[in-house]
């Protein structure tokens, strides 16, 4: 078989998932109040996949330990819904301590807000990345977790009344007119960071996390590529916390606390870091797994017996069994380093054949 | 073509290199040889810009290239092949050998081609991933990539760690062939034989400073360096 077709056969069965899954969710759309809830899951596990992946790029291709995701979704979140709240609303949202004048009609596309997020993100991103990504491993990531609840606090500071509401937050954001409208952006978003990836950039960010000094000494410039990655991967994540805005219609500082960070970290962590389909199996199965545990936390009862542990909150011990169960057996996530791939079955089917016939052979 | 003054350099907050010259000219084959602990390694990383000198200064092709950084050094032709190895573990060796040339945009084609040439166990594993290589394997690739680069001076901190005495031969073998392609090296060995007898010039290095200096043939010779790195009992 030649390389080729290798690659063709995984670009057709890709196609083939985005085809049966966009067709999926015209029906679901068709049916939204029947289907309303699976949507809202199916919204927010692909909300999420962009944001893990664009962890990813910084986490799991440069091997940077950054736990600033919340902040820089704050501030993608933030700068969508500040651009794309209708201007008749405004004064509803803003009804305690009014807005600031030249907010009053910045109304933009919603694309075009979603673009200016992830370029704020961005931009603080390349500044606080000049001192930060100086440091190393887990000092980066207090670095940078500081900087995430630094953000948090100005969104919901008093002095930022008039631009985020302060702690009153957002509301009246446009939502997704359609579960579609959220798979065709989450799908644009994670196209371009798979081309990124698999640049030669991403080979650059790889080059980094394997070895540093082998890095340099091929010449890699080790800080103004790490600053690059960061950068890159802060905007995705600021057009991400813009998504999330739309899909929760509201938003306040405490969305991003520093449990979404933690939840995007699992999901990098548990799909694999370092994998590109892991962190979007990841971002489905944490999101889901989530929902679909719910059972734990009604009461149930075995032959008019109740179990007393059948309580809310529940789930979530199960939950986090599960999870230790998955760190203990598959130590590189679900999927592991390496991507989920048709191709990579096949090769495996093969190579093991011809194990065999080398074995038979010896024999 | 290179020529190092006096340097000084602090490593891990001892004095790792205590005041050394020594002087590389074009073509030839230089070594420096010492034993652990020596400043060797300490030396190749501060003439490649990796770690900063206390004082002293490094200059090649007339140019003082001491506060360069490490990216604009490999520009200007100085290569280093890092101690052991350093493969990207997780890359295929093609890419591996590519990324060797990042500085570079122009066609790779023949240069990949002179690497498979020279390593023609390369070409076999272009698709694999570096870290299944075997030790000797990876030390090719390593040298491969260095040359990727285009080097007019290549720095070798010990090809030879590890390495199984034949496989060593065969890397030896082919550092001679690409010296005599008109690349100069700069070669670091605690192997002292087998670096001793392809160098043209040699300086031993103990503890931060040069203690002996010569053609690589008379070192070879010389009583006290059979003694301490050759392995002649007294």
């Amino acid at each position: 078989m030649k390389f080729k077709d290798r690659i063709d056969v995984d670009l057709l069965l890709y196609l083939a998932i985005i085809v049966v899954s966009a067709i999926a969710l015209v029906f679901l759309d068709m049916n939204k109040f029947e289907y309303n809830y699976a949507i809202s899951i199916i919204e927010k596990s692909l909300v999420y996949a962009v944001v893990a992946l664009s962890m990813n790029i910084v986490t799991g291709f440069t091997g940077l330990f950054s736990l600033g995701q919340a902040g820089f979704m704050a501030l993608g979140a933030y700068t969508t819904a500040i651009l794309t709240i209708p201007a008749n609303v405004r004064p509803n949202v803003y009804y305690m301590n009014g807005i600031l004048p030249a907010l009053e009609n910045a109304v933009v596309p919603i694309p075009v807000a979603l673009i200016l997020g992830g370029v704020v993100a961005a931009v603080f991103a390349a500044l606080i990345g000049i001192p930060v990504l100086k440091l190393k491993s887990d000092y980066l990531a207090i670095a940078t977790l500081g900087f995430s609840e630094i953000i948090r606090a100005v969104i919901a500071s008093p002095m930022m009344d008039k631009i985020t509401n302060g702690s009153y937050g957002l509301k009246s954001i446009p939502g997704f007119k359609s579960s579609l409208e959220c798979f065709a952006y989450s799908l644009v978003l994670i196209i371009i960071m798979i081309l990124i990836i698999n640049s030669s950039t991403g080979r650059d960010f790889k080059a980094i996390r394997e070895d540093e000094i082998a890095a340099r000494s091929v010449g890699i410039n080790i800080f103004k590529t790490k600053e690059l990655s960061f950068v890159v991967s802060s905007f995705f994540t600021g057009v991400g916390g813009g998504l999330l805005a739309m899909f929760m219609r509201s938003i306040d500082s405490k969305t991003f606390s520093i449990t979404l960070t933690y939840d995007i970290l699992l999901i990098v962590v548990l799909g694999g870091i370092g994998s590109i389909t892991g962190s979007i199996v990841g971002a489905f199965f944490v999101t889901a797994g989530k929902e679909l545990l719910r059972f734990f936390d009604e009461p149930f009862a075995i032959a008019g017996v109740e179990i007393p542990l059948f309580k809310p909150g529940f789930r979530m011990v199960i939950f986090s069994i599960l999870l230790m169960v998955v760190v203990l057996f598959f130590r590189k996530g679900l999927i592991g380093g390496r991507e989920l791939s048709f191709n990579e079955f096949i090769m495996l089917k093969k190579a093991k054949k011809s194990q065999d016939i080398r074995k038979e052979g010896k024999a | 073509m290179l020529k190092v003054n006096n340097l000084k350099v602090n490593f891990g907050g001892i004095e790792a290199v205590k005041g050394i010259s020594f002087e590389v000219k074009e073509g030839e084959i230089v070594t420096l040889i010492g034993s652990n602990g020596a400043g060797k390694s300490t030396t190749l990383r501060t003439i490649s810009g990796i770690v900063k000198p206390t004082s002293g200064s490094i200059e090649f092709e007339g140019v003082d290239i001491t506060k360069i950084n490490s990216s604009d050094i490999v520009k200007m032709g100085i290569t280093l092949c890092p101690e052991g190895r350093r493969v990207f573990p997780d890359m295929t060796v093609l890419e591996n050998i590519r990324i060797g040339a990042y500085l570079r945009s122009d066609d790779l084609t023949n240069d990949i081609e002179r690497c498979y040439k020279l390593f023609p166990i390369l070409r076999e594993r272009k698709k694999q991933l570096a870290g299944t290589l075997s030790g000797g394997e990876q030390q090719m690739l390593a040298v491969a990539r260095s040359l990727m680069s285009r080097p007019k001076i290549m720095m070798l901190d010990e090809p030879s760690l590890g390495l199984a005495p034949l496989v060593v031969q065969d890397i030896f073998k082919i550092i001679q062939e690409i010296n005599s392609e008109g690349v100069t090296i700069l070669l670091i060995e605690q192997n002292a034989n087998m670096a001793l007898r392809i160098a043209n010039k040699a300086y031993v290095l103990e503890t931060g400073k040069i203690t002996m200096e010569g053609l690589g043939k008379e070192l070879l010779e010389n009583e006290s360096i059979k003694e301490a790195y050759l392995g002649k009992k007294k």
